[in-house]
């Protein structure tokens, strides 16, 4: 049982033996932990965990670098412990096979197989602890021709894609301009580990889960897809796709405006005839009135025509302006907000408590990401930062295998840990 | 058996829970949509079954809606309300995303009926937020979340752009299910069930990457870049169109001197070396010990070798088809990947291989239907499409019946329209 139980925690009763890294993997386990689960990162002395590249890369708070301050490695792991293990050696495998018999759960999003030729596969781990959950998530999954290939976030978007559906029609793919997919596939990696846990609870059955991200990605096609399968019209074709437009409920307009200054934009969103009245009553304009927009319908009929009128009114206006004066009358519209300004300026992020500020042991107070949700009884809780490289190694190897200070002090000598 | 075998989940019909109460169902959990009795909008969205509209025609319903059974009510009603009281007494999750206040105001929810419901409101901006009436879409949401601002075209006269598929409903959604997945195993634990806030807008505002760490870390601000990572400079590009005018995402070049080795083989191979021009730089990155990222734009020589690894993956790609340049640089070891639109991935013979496409049958056109298949692989507790979406008010006899309610009062419920 992990040592958090007597503080009333979702999770507090589960131990990770946890190998994730970046965001795909890392922030599965951030979950876990800000619940209160005892997340144990294991990491490679002699590479100093460098396979977690954000370990050394930017954003940074100030001039110091190394595998200590990476800024988005603190975001992701923020309530982890952190230990070093050689797995090179003998000894450090028997010290992963000790932490194994005392996990709940394995986690690692290596490229298929890495674990497995450690010593490590699923069959390994069970015959450690019969009722052990094995979670693996890596790009194509662990069968099929593109087995061994390899992703990252971009790599998954393109593949699954979410990258062509994010566009302007005969322009090249925009894309998403960033990891989605590694936000979204360390979701559905949490998502099945604490779907094993529900079912080890009830059975007292663990498992491998296996997750290939790029099929978590097509999953989010649904509609597409079927449109495809049932109707045999592909998305890749003239006209398409057009991200900002409304593919699913009709609505006109429906887009992203450009507003008074630089790179300044409000999107819009007009969902039925009584929002286009309200819309109408905003903008005060003669096309606002003309019979050629009077019902969706009509409206996308011409909705490029409509869409150039309504951006020589929002040009001239102050994005939050129209925001405000929009929803005033029950309209959709939101800014598109800078990260300053949904960070440091807006009052519901702030109310929410979205940004905790985590103690680093080296880095000192930073703010980072937190969780979308609260609980009434057990609410998440973020005020540790990302452990530095062996952190917590003689403390884990202490508590929790009974290791005493010499026989530590030994194994960094002989560069187990 | 499904993981979640015998969970009871209530879910009140509207786009921003219809894919979280999907998750639940498809994992075997027993959802029982509650719709109005004349319907969900979402029954109104294309596409539509052969383009013609209808209630039970909708492909976005079909898709967002597999695995639930399907009741009617009109909890404005008291007959109504009070089918959704009992539906509630007897079930362990209630997922909505109703107007802040409506649930309170019918005496419904978390603690009412039953202390042991785990009760997952979906709001725009939490519960407690003065914007609370605020109405959102999709596209306000990832507009004001954050998400839209970091995504478009190295051109900023062109808008910022909103990624395809409901992704901003889908962010709250995977929140709601992890949320709900948490409080169920509290509850194992505990007998306690609880309210659970899930804002559309906070979710949108962490599922930004580094837009949001950027800002948080060292108050930078990220700039949005064709195809690739918005970054606070403009860095080099990485999508490329390839000979058959189809694009790939070469993603992150080479980096270890390993990858520089399999690069240069795989040039070698396809007989494209000797014109590459900066092949002296590959050489040099071969033959390195360790190449340090941190480095990069601050040490001239790190800096051009990681940059003469991206030309040579664009110098590739303008040689080769799109599909080849994807397979041929996975092939030598390195990440790259092919820009694939969804019906192209679904029908890519790796997903093929893996039986991502899964077949239901819609036993009332006599047809058989090809949907997307699992996000993940359960050993021994399968992901499986338990049944098509529910028909409007499918079953109310079946559900109602079971909660005492006879046939002769079902009767007048649906005259009164409370069902």
């Amino acid at each position: 049982m992990a040592s958090k139980m007597a503080e009333a925690t979702a999770l507090g009763r589960y131990r990770i033996c946890d190998f994730t890294g970046q965001l795909a993997g890392a922030g599965a386990t951030k979950w876990l932990a800000a619940f209160g689960a005892e997340v144990i990162r294991i990491e490679d002395p002699v590479r100093e965990g460098r396979w977690d590249i954000l370990r050394t890369m930017p954003p940074f708070v100030d001039e110091r670098r190394g595998v200590d301050f990476g800024g988005g490695f603190q975001n992701h792991n923020v309530e982890k412990k952190g230990i070093t293990l050689n797995l090179r050696t003998e000894r450090g495998k028997e010290l992963l096979r000790e932490i194994v018999k005392r996990s709940d759960v394995v986690s690692e999003n290596f490229a298929a197989g890495v674990l497995e030729k450690w010593g490590f596969g699923y069959e390994a781990l069970k015959e450690l602890k019969p009722d052990i959950i094995y979670v693996s998530n890596c790009g194509f999954g662990h069968t099929g021709p593109y087995a061994s290939f390899k992703t990252w976030g971009p790599i998954v978007q393109a593949v699954s894609g979410l990258t062509h559906t994010s566009g302007l029609p005969d322009l090249e793919p925009a894309g998403w301009g960033y990891s989605y997919m590694d936000h979204t596939g360390g979701m559905y990696m949490a998502i099945g580990i604490l779907m094993a846990l529900l079912h080890r609870e009830r059975t007292g059955e663990g498992q491998w889960v296996d997750m290939a991200c790029t099929e978590a990605g097509l999953t989010l096609h649904g509609p597409a897809i079927l449109d495809w399968t049932v109707n045999g019209r592909p998305m890749r074709r003239p006209g398409m796709p057009n991200g900002n437009r409304s593919l699913g409920r009709p609505m006109a307009p429906h887009g992203i405006f450009p507003c008074d200054g630089d790179d300044e934009w409000v999107s819009i969103s007009v969902r039925d005839d009584r929002d286009w009245q309200a819309f109408g009553s905003v903008v005060d304009a003669a096309w606002v009135r003309d019979a050629r927009f009077a019902t969706t319908e009509l409206r996308l009929e011409d909705e490029t025509e409509l869409e150039g009128l309504v951006a020589a009114w929002t040009r001239t206006r102050e994005k939050f302006d129209v925001q405000r004066e929009l929803l005033a009358v029950g309209v959709p519209a939101a800014a598109v907000q800078k990260p300053r300004e949904r960070i440091d300026d807006d009052a519901d992020t702030e109310e929410f408590g979205l940004w905790p500020t985590a103690r680093h042991t080296k880095m000192g107070e930073v703010r980072c990401d937190g969780l979308p949700v609260h609980f009434s009884e057990t609410d998440w809780r973020i005020e540790n930062g990302a452990p530095c490289l062996g952190e917590h190694t003689e403390e884990v190897l202490t508590s929790l295998l009974g290791l005493t200070s010499e026989q530590i002090s030994r194994l960094r000598e002989e560069g187990v840990v | 058996m499904s993981a979640l075998v015998g969970t009871k989940v209530i879910e009140l019909a509207s786009d921003s829970t219809a894919f979280a109460g999907k998750l639940l169902a498809d994992m075997g959990a027993d959802v029982v949509l509650v719709e109005p009795p004349k319907g969900a909008a979402a029954r109104s969205y294309p596409p539509f079954l052969e383009d013609e509209p209808g209630l039970e025609r909708s492909l976005h319903w079909w898709h967002f809606h597999t695995s639930k059974r399907g009741v009617t009510l009109d909890p404005e009603k008291e007959h109504g309300r009070s089918l959704l009281a009992k539906l509630l007494a007897d079930a362990d999750v209630l997922l909505e995303a109703e107007k802040v206040g409506r649930l309170k105001t019918l005496g419904l929810g978390h603690g009412d009926e039953n202390e042991s419901l785990v009760h997952a409101a979906i709001s725009p901006f939490g519960e407690e937020s003065p914007r609370a009436g605020d109405p959102v879409t999709d596209l306000t949401l990832l507009a004001g979340g954050g998400p839209a601002w970091s995504c478009g075209y190295d051109d900023h006269s062109l808008p910022p752009i909103r990624g395809g598929g409901f992704q901003g409903y889908a962010m709250a959604g995977h929140y709601a299910v992890l949320s709900i997945l948490t409080a169920l195993l509290y509850r194992h634990a505990s007998g306690r069930g609880q309210f659970i806030d899930v804002s559309q807008h906070a979710a949108a505002n962490v599922t930004t990457e580094s837009a949001s760490y950027h800002w948080l870390v060292q108050q930078g601000t990220v700039q949005r870049q064709t195809g690739r990572h918005a970054f606070e400079f403009m860095t080099m590009p990485s999508q490329i169109r390839c000979a058959d005018g189809r694009y790939v995402c070469t993603g992150v070049p080479p980096r270890s001197p390993k990858e520089f080795m399999s690069l240069l083989r795989w040039m070698e191979e396809a007989g494209l070396k000797d014109l590459f021009p900066e092949t002296p730089f590959l050489e040099m990155g071969a033959q390195k010990e360790h190449i340090d990222l941190g480095l990069i734009g601050q040490d001239d020589e790190i800096t051009a070798i990681f940059s003469s690894a991206r030309e040579a993956m664009n110098f590739m790609a303008s040689h080769l088809s799109a599909v080849d340049f994807f397979r041929g640089t996975q092939t030598a070891g390195l990440a790259a990947g092919v820009i694939y639109s969804p019906e192209e991935a679904y029908e890519d013979e790796h997903f093929v291989a893996r039986g991502f496409q899964q077949e239901l049958r819609h036993e009332d056109l006599d047809r058989t239907v090809r949907y997307p298949g699992a996000p993940y692989r359960f050993e021994k507790s399968p992901w499986a499409l338990q049944r098509r979406a529910p028909h409007l008010g499918e079953h109310n006899d079946e559900i109602y019946g079971a909660l005492g309610v006879s046939r002769a009062e079902r009767k007048r419920l649906r005259e009164e329209g409370a069902i």
